[in-house]
């Protein structure tokens, strides 16, 4: 273990580039989930159609290759960003695309009958959906959520390979260029593991304010 | 800057090639995984109680950290140990445990999908453990599975590109190495990207007729 | 007698199912009628088209002296807006077979939900109103209790004091009753009956339960097909029936 502590400080950057990596490309994914996920629903041509290809996109395509693709090819059309931007918006476009499944399958998952509750009691679209669909769909959501938020934590990961020195980055350097050592190694694996931990803890502490009093969804 | 279409003819051979070792390693890969998930479900279900609780800490554990990671780990570690194993055995045998893991998941509940009731039934026609699997659980179990198997193979086709990392010659490992050679990475990145997509519309269509096999009210009587 | 609602030549298709067909229907202002029939035969598509939850293929819908649905401009028919269609349900109140209360919201939420985001008064008078509605529907112990809850009979007594609390001039009940234990149906029948005192809220009841019908009804149609088949006062079409058809449901329906 004495070797663990000698690379701490390696280590510790690098658990808080993944840390940073993690959050941003999280918000950017739950963000992009619920305009995806929305504009997919929609009834407007010109809103579902670019969601749709959009994410069919995403989802075909290796997030490794699109990561190489902002950081290699764009560049040669004239866009240029830090690795870290790169990381940020590779991981946070690919998961947005997963995640909008999420808030597909959220919306559809909500009764037919609250809806026509709701135009029962005269609410308008937007009301019907703020009011009565979302609340709703939203508890459905959360854990699933905090799932992404582990799958968009194990992909920051990635970002090493674009030369970000990231916890993945210090565990290969380690072990490259200084020692081959199994206990990094496991060490890395651990703090992974942790920073999960932290996110479905989290999650759960949403989930059981979004609770509240109710025990379960109604029929 | 402007694509170059007759480069993407002049390198599609070696990628071509390229996608030969992703799909390979896919689909040993995938065959390792659903071994090494009935193994840890199997473990998860046996009377003692360690036992169980080990599997489900690995099953937890192999799913919340990186592919990438594990990789490193299996990569470093095995022949610090004296197992020299090539990065293409060393990168399939990393999909196996990391999906593994999930296909454990959907065994899981997949098994725990089939009543109680079908459990009491077979009890009452005084079936063993083993029939009761084979001929009651197992049947029912498994349709539900099939999606979920499905959405791990066409994962696996994707993260197969991670394995460029341990210098495994798949697609990503070529494009990126024709990019480096030629100064040009917009025609081998962005044609690897095409491909993969191929390959993932590929999969979801194969996966789609195995699932309507599989679906009890479409067999064929 | 004003009529508050009135059907012409309505029909009313899914797919290939004829659902109503070529129907006409009059109900005066502040009439109870009660629609018997056969399932299937278009009871809850006849009340969902007058809340606007089902259009209409041709004919015309008219409620409180405005079409729904349907305008005649000039020779032609045209649809009507979305803002015409909110301004018509401002007139119309539901009740659901299976409550729709929202699961995240307290019965008081619930109930005042409409006042609040409809009708746009403050959360203390919205509240204030939903307070004394549940009080009304004997459920002042049952503010802050969450639909899940609650009993079937208190859910649903919560159903109606919402669809109330914007103050509708018709009130559309389907089989209310039906999903409730039978030692439930009793408190539900118990506001509708009270409920029905009121002169000028005009009642559209579906229901099985020909207690019911002899209850509250000033009218019990007979429904068969997306048609009327018979219709008149409780005692005459419950006790008397003239039609075979209307005799044949009737035994069936007693049998149960
Ligand atoms: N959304 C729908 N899609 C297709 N058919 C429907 C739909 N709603 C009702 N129907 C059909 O319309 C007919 C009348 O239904 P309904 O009005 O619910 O009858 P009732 O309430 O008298 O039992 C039935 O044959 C039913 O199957
Ligand atoms: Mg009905």
């Amino acid at each position: 273990m004495q070797v663990v502590w000698d690379y701490r400080m390696l280590l510790l950057q690098g658990v808080w580039i993944t840390i940073q990596v993690t959050v941003t490309a999280t918000m950017l994914a739950i963000v992009l989930s619920l305009l995806a996920g929305l504009a997919r629903q929609s009834n407007v041509w010109l809103l579902r159609t670019p969601a749709t290809v959009y994410v069919e996109l995403f989802r075909g395509t290796s997030l490794l290759a699109q990561l190489f693709w902002m950081f290699f090819v764009l560049p040669a059309f004239g866009v240029s960003m830090t690795p870290l931007l790169c990381g940020v918006l590779a991981i946070g476009l690919c998961n947005g695309a997963y995640g909008s499944e999420i808030v597909r399958g959220a919306l559809r998952s909500v009764a037919r009958e609250q809806r026509e509750a709701a135009i029962a009691l005269n609410f308008n679209r937007f009301q019907a959906f703020r009011i009565v669909v979302l609340p709703q769909a939203a508890r459905i959501m959360t854990p699933l959520f905090g799932n992404l938020a582990i799958e968009v934590m194990k992909a920051s990961s990635l970002v090493s390979l674009i030369t970000l020195p990231d916890l993945t980055f210090q565990a290969r350097n380690i072990n490259l260029v200084h020692v081959v050592t199994a206990p990094v190694l496991i060490v890395v694996l651990l703090i992974y593991f942790a920073i999960a931990l932290v996110i479905s803890g989290g999650t759960r502490g949403v989930e059981h304010a979004l609770a509240k009093g109710r025990d379960r969804l109604a029929a | 800057m402007e694509f170059s279409f007759a480069l993407v003819w002049e390198i599609l051979p070696q990628l071509l090639l390229a996608t030969i070792v992703t799909v390979e390693a896919t689909m040993v890969g995938f065959v390792l995984s659903l071994v090494f998930g009935a193994v840890l479900v199997t473990l998860m279900r046996t009377p003692s109680r360690p036992v169980r609780a080990l599997a489900r800490f690995v099953m937890e554990f192999f799913r919340a950290t990186p592919l990438l990671a594990q990789l490193y780990f299996l990569f470093f570690v095995l022949p610090s140990a004296g197992i020299v194993l090539s990065p293409f055995v060393t990168g399939v045998i990393a999909l196996g445990l990391h999906y593994g893991a999930y296909a454990a998941e959907a065994y899981r509940a997949g098994l725990e999908s089939v009543p109680k009731g079908q459990w009491e039934a077979a009890l009452s026609l005084n079936y063993t453990k083993l029939r009761t699997y084979l001929s009651v659980v197992l049947p029912q179990a498994l349709p539900p599975v099939v999606p979920a198997l499905g959405n791990i193979a066409i994962a696996m086709v994707k993260d197969t590109a991670i394995l460029s990392a341990i210098t495994v010659t798949e697609l990503m490992f070529v494009a990126n190495e024709i990019g480096s050679e030629r100064f040009q990475y917009t025609e081998p990145v962005t044609a690897a990207a095409v491909i993969y997509l191929v390959l993932s519309l590929v999969a979801t269509a194969l996966i789609h007729l195995i699932d309507k096999r599989f679906r009890p009210e479409e067999a064929p009587a | 007698m004003t009529p508050i609602i009135k059907f012409e030549g309505v029909t009313k298709r899914f797919g290939q199912t004829v659902v109503l067909n070529n129907f006409d229907f009059i109900v005066a202002q502040g009439e109870k009628v009660v629609l018997i029939g056969p399932s299937g035969s278009g009871k809850s598509t006849l009340l969902r088209v007058l809340m606007t939850l089902e259009r209409i293929d041709s004919g015309m819908v008219m409620v409180d002296g405005e079409a729904l649905w349907f305008v005649r401009k000039g020779v032609d028919v045209e649809p009507v807006t979305e803002s015409h269609l909110r301004h018509m349900r401002a007139k119309v109140g539901m009740v659901f077979q299976q409550f729709n209360l929202f699961p995240h919201m307290t019965a008081l939420q619930n109930v005042a939900s409409g006042p609040r985001y409809v009708m746009k008064k403050s959360k203390a008078e919205a509240e204030a109103l939903a307070e004394s509605l549940l009080r009304k529907v004997g459920l002042g112990d049952k503010l802050a209790s969450y639909p899940a809850r609650l009993s079937g009979g208190q859910q649903q007594r919560v159903a109606i004091a919402r669809a109330l609390a914007l103050e509708p001039k018709v009130m559309l009940f389907d089989e209310v009753t039906s999903a409730l234990d039978p030692e439930l149906v009793g408190e539900v029948l118990d506001v509708m009956r009270a409920l029905s005192s009121e002169r000028a809220l005009t009642m559209l009841i579906v229901t099985h339960q020909m207690g019911v019908a002899r209850a509250l009804a000033d009218r019990v149609c007979f429904f068969e097909k997306g048609m009327m088949v018979e219709e008149g006062p409780p005692e005459q079409v419950i006790d008397d029936p003239v039609n075979p058809r209307t005799q044949s449901f009737l035994r069936a329906v007693k049998l149960t």
